[in-house]
Order: structure tokens, then C-alpha cells, then sequence
């Protein structure tokens, strides 16, 4: 078994759609039932991070190596990310919508997602402008080293500075108080780990077919 | 070396006088705190991105070995920053007096306004220094230098902004010292950051 993580992937997300749908969830004002986008927004931007942590690891790995089989794997996983931080921006701007009533609010953590998509879409400006392939794993690695420190800072310390309407800032209570109880939790663990490990897969698999191209180029 | 070109010298100063008298003409005074420190950022955010990048485009051709043969490359990326914060200082102080002799100067505690102002000049022209680095090693260097540099920039942006507002409004140190605290741990941030990372960059 040695993809046993794919077949725990597809049971945890199968038993994130069931059981996200159907196990009965606290009832809340404002909220009501979509507090179950928990399990599918909140997800994204966990899977997001880990997958640029990851190609930031492997940015790291690359400088120090001149290996461009890193820069390869760093690169599919920005691409891997991005669309995970797409599908974080319209899951969280159609709950936005029901229980904020806009589709886009000037919030500390909103603005924060839009800039984390302004400094990768930047990382692959700055690839694009690039031709020779040393030199580009060299100097994107830079800057996605760079950039992903500063994008800790503003997603982890700003927002704990000031005000934001998501839960467990500004006042408002975090989910963690008493909305996620035990059955929320026994749903919404499973679906980070869940999505998580679907975006290592995606991941893995761009990783290869970028492989497969660059061989097919050479 | 940069003090060799007198005309980008010159031509930055001249480039804020011209912003902040255009500003002059439009607002003529400006009694409201937000606009204003907004305003003044904002010009200082442009100066200063101006200024930079072309602190890397003399080291792109012959004079690149040169250098790179004599120097250490953290020693030309200390340098580099020591430059440009300097510059950067001289425009702040510039863009300030400009400021408070046209539009009025509406800032309660001026000596902490100036710390705030000394320690964001210092992040964004040391940010600005690392991505003009980076966007020098490609064709189109001017675009490249700001999409690379204004988000990551906005941290320490609006880090400054917030602190400045405060201190405008008068607040004293005990009131503003999680922002100015944050700002120079950022700035500490990026100077590692970039003293670490720019030999990667000087090798290719």
C-alpha cells in the first residue's frame, strides 16, 4: 500500500460531503445551516498555506542544492495554491454574502487573501520574465522566500492588531467557544486533513506532468 | 558610486516638489488628518520606488564583474540599503517640510510622527532595495520592481499608516508602542531577510 494517503484522501473528503451535509449542526443567528461552509472554506486556506509552506521548504532546499528538480516542485505547488486561494475567495465571499449581506467587505483578513494572490501572481510574472532556468529557480526562490515571511506577518500578526468581522476577532466570539462542538469538530478535523491531503495529490501530479514536459522538451 | 549621478539625484527631489506642489494646487489646504497622512505616504511611497529602481541597473552590465570581483556581496547589499534608507530620509524629511510649509501640518506629537516616519522610510526602501535586485535580473525592470515590491510592502505600509495616524491625532508612546514596536521588528525582518538571501542573487 504505498498510496494508502490517496484512499485515506478520498475517504475523508467522501466523509466530509456526507457527513458536512447531513450530521446535524448547532443552530446559530445569522448563520443557520451555512455554517457548514466551515468544512469547505476554512479548509482552503489551510491546504493553501501548507502548499506554499511547502514550496517555500523546497525554495530553501533549492537554493542550497542548484537542484532544479526543486524549483520544479516549488513552482507546481504556488500553482497548486493558488487555486486553493480561489476556492477559499468565492466559498468565503458567498458566505460573506448570507450572513455579512455583501460580497466583499474591506476586512482585515479579506484583503489579506487578495494580497497573498497579488505576491504569488507576482512569483509567476516574475518567472515568466525569466528565460535561462538556473537563473530563474534561483531568483523566483528568492523572492518566494522573501514574500512568504512578510505574507506571515501580515495574515498571522496584523489581523491579532485590529478589528475583523471573522469570528474570534474584533469582539466576536471564536468558533472554538461553543459553535464547534464536538460534532462540528468531528467533521471539520477530518476535512483539513482531508483537503490538505488532496492538495499534496494535485500537487504531485503537476509536479509530474511538468517533469514529463520538461523531458519531452529536452 | 550612486553619488556619481547628480541628475537622478537631483531629478528625485525635484520629482516630490513637483508631487507635493500638484497636491498643493488641488487640496491648497488640508485640515483633515487622514488625508493627509495618506497623501504624504502615498508620495513617499512613489518617490521612493522611483529612486530605487535604478539602484541595481549600473551593476547589470560590464561593471558587474567589477564589482563582483572587489566586493563581498553583503557588503554591497548592506551599502545598497545604507544608500537608499539615506535617500530615502532625505525625501521623507523633503516630502515632510514640503507638506507642512503648503498644505498645513495638522500633527499633534511630532517627535514620535518623525520615528514613525524614520522607521517606515527605512522598510520600504530596504524592501524596494531586494525587489529592484530581483527585478534587475530581468528585461522589463521598472514594472517588474513594483508588482514584486507593493504587496509585500503593505505590512510595514500600513503598519506606518496606523502609527502615524495615531501619533497625529496626539496620542503619546504607551498608545502607539505595539505599532512603532511591530514596525521595527518588521524592519529587523527584512534587513536579515534580505542581508541572507541577496548573495543567492549577486551569484547568478
Amino acid at each position: 500500500m504505498i498510496n494508502w494517503w490517496k484512499s485515506l484522501t478520498i475517504i475523508l473528503l467522501l466523509y466530509t460531503l456526507i457527513g458536512g451535509l447531513l450530521i446535524p449542526v448547532p443552530k446559530q443567528v445569522i448563520l443557520y445551516e451555512s455554517i457548514r461552509n466551515l468544512y469547505f472554506h476554512v479548509p482552503m486556506w489551510f491546504s493553501m498555506i501548507f502548499l506554499f509552506l511547502m514550496s517555500v521548504v523546497y525554495s530553501v532546499k533549492g537554493l542550497s542544492s542548484n537542484d532544479l528538480s526543486f524549483d520544479t516542485k516549488a513552482k507546481e505547488l504556488v500553482n497548486t495554491g493558488i487555486i486553493f486561494g480561489i476556492l477559499g475567495t468565492i466559498t468565503g465571499s458567498i458566505w460573506a454574502k448570507f450572513t455579512w449581506g455583501a460580497w466583499w467587505v474591506n476586512d482585515v483578513k479579506l484583503n489579506g487573501s487578495a494580497i497573498t494572490m497579488l505576491i504569488y501572481l507576482a512569483y509567476i510574472v516574475l518567472r515568466g520574465s525569466l528565460e535561462d532556468e538556473q537563473k530563474r529557480a534561483r531568483i523566483s526562490g528568492v523572492y518566494n522566500i522573501f514574500a512568504f515571511v512578510l505574507l506571515l506577518v501580515f495574515i498571522g500578526i496584523l489581523p491579532r492588531m485590529t478589528d475583523s468581522l471573522h469570528p474570534g476577532n474584533g469582539g466576536n466570539p471564536g468558533f472554538n467557544n461553543y459553535d464547534l462542538d464536538n460534532k462540528m469538530k468531528l467533521v471539520f478535523y477530518p476535512a483539513v486533513i482531508g483537503w490538505i491531503l488532496l492538495g499534496w495529490w494535485i500537487a504531485s501530479i503537476r509536479i509530474r506532468i511538468s517533469k514529463v514536459t520538461q523531458k519531452l522538451e529536452a | 558610486m550612486e553619488l556619481r549621478q547628480k541628475a537622478a539625484l537631483n531629478g528625485i527631489l525635484l520629482y516630490v516638489i513637483s508631487t507635493v506642489f500638484v497636491a498643493y494646487l488641488i487640496f491648497s489646504r488640508l485640515e483633515e488628518l487622514s488625508t493627509w497622512v495618506a497623501l504624504l505616504w502615498i508620495v513617499l511611497l512613489f518617490a521612493s520606488t522611483n529612486a530605487s529602481i535604478n539602484s541595481f541597473r549600473k551593476e547589470a552590465g560590464r561593471e558587474f564583474f567589477y564589482y563582483y570581483s572587489i566586493a563581498k556581496p553583503q557588503a554591497i547589499i548592506l551599502s545598497k540599503i545604507l544608500f537608499n534608507a539615506i535617500l530615502q530620509f532625505v525625501i521623507a524629511a523633503l516630502t515632510l517640510l514640503l507638506f507642512s510649509v503648503l498644505l498645513g501640518n495638522p500633527v499633534e506629537n511630532m517627535s514620535l510622527f518623525s520615528v514613525v516616519l524614520f522607521l517606515g522610510s527605512l522598510g520600504i526602501s530596504t524592501i524596494l532595495t531586494l525587489s529592484s535586485a530581483i527585478a534587475s535580473k530581468t528585461k522589463n525592470n521598472a514594472t517588474l520592481t513594483a508588482i514584486l515590491s507593493f504587496p509585500i510592502m503593505l505590512p510595514t505600509l500600513l503598519t506606518a499608516i496606523k502609527a502615524s495616524m495615531l501619533c497625529g491625532l496626539g496620542f503619546s508612546w504607551e498608545d502607539c508602542q505595539v505599532f512603532i514596536v511591530t514596525l521595527g521588528l518588521l524592519n529587523i525582518v527584512i534587513v536579515m531577510l534580505s542581508f541572507i538571501l541577496f548573495p543567492y542573487l549577486w551569484r547568478s
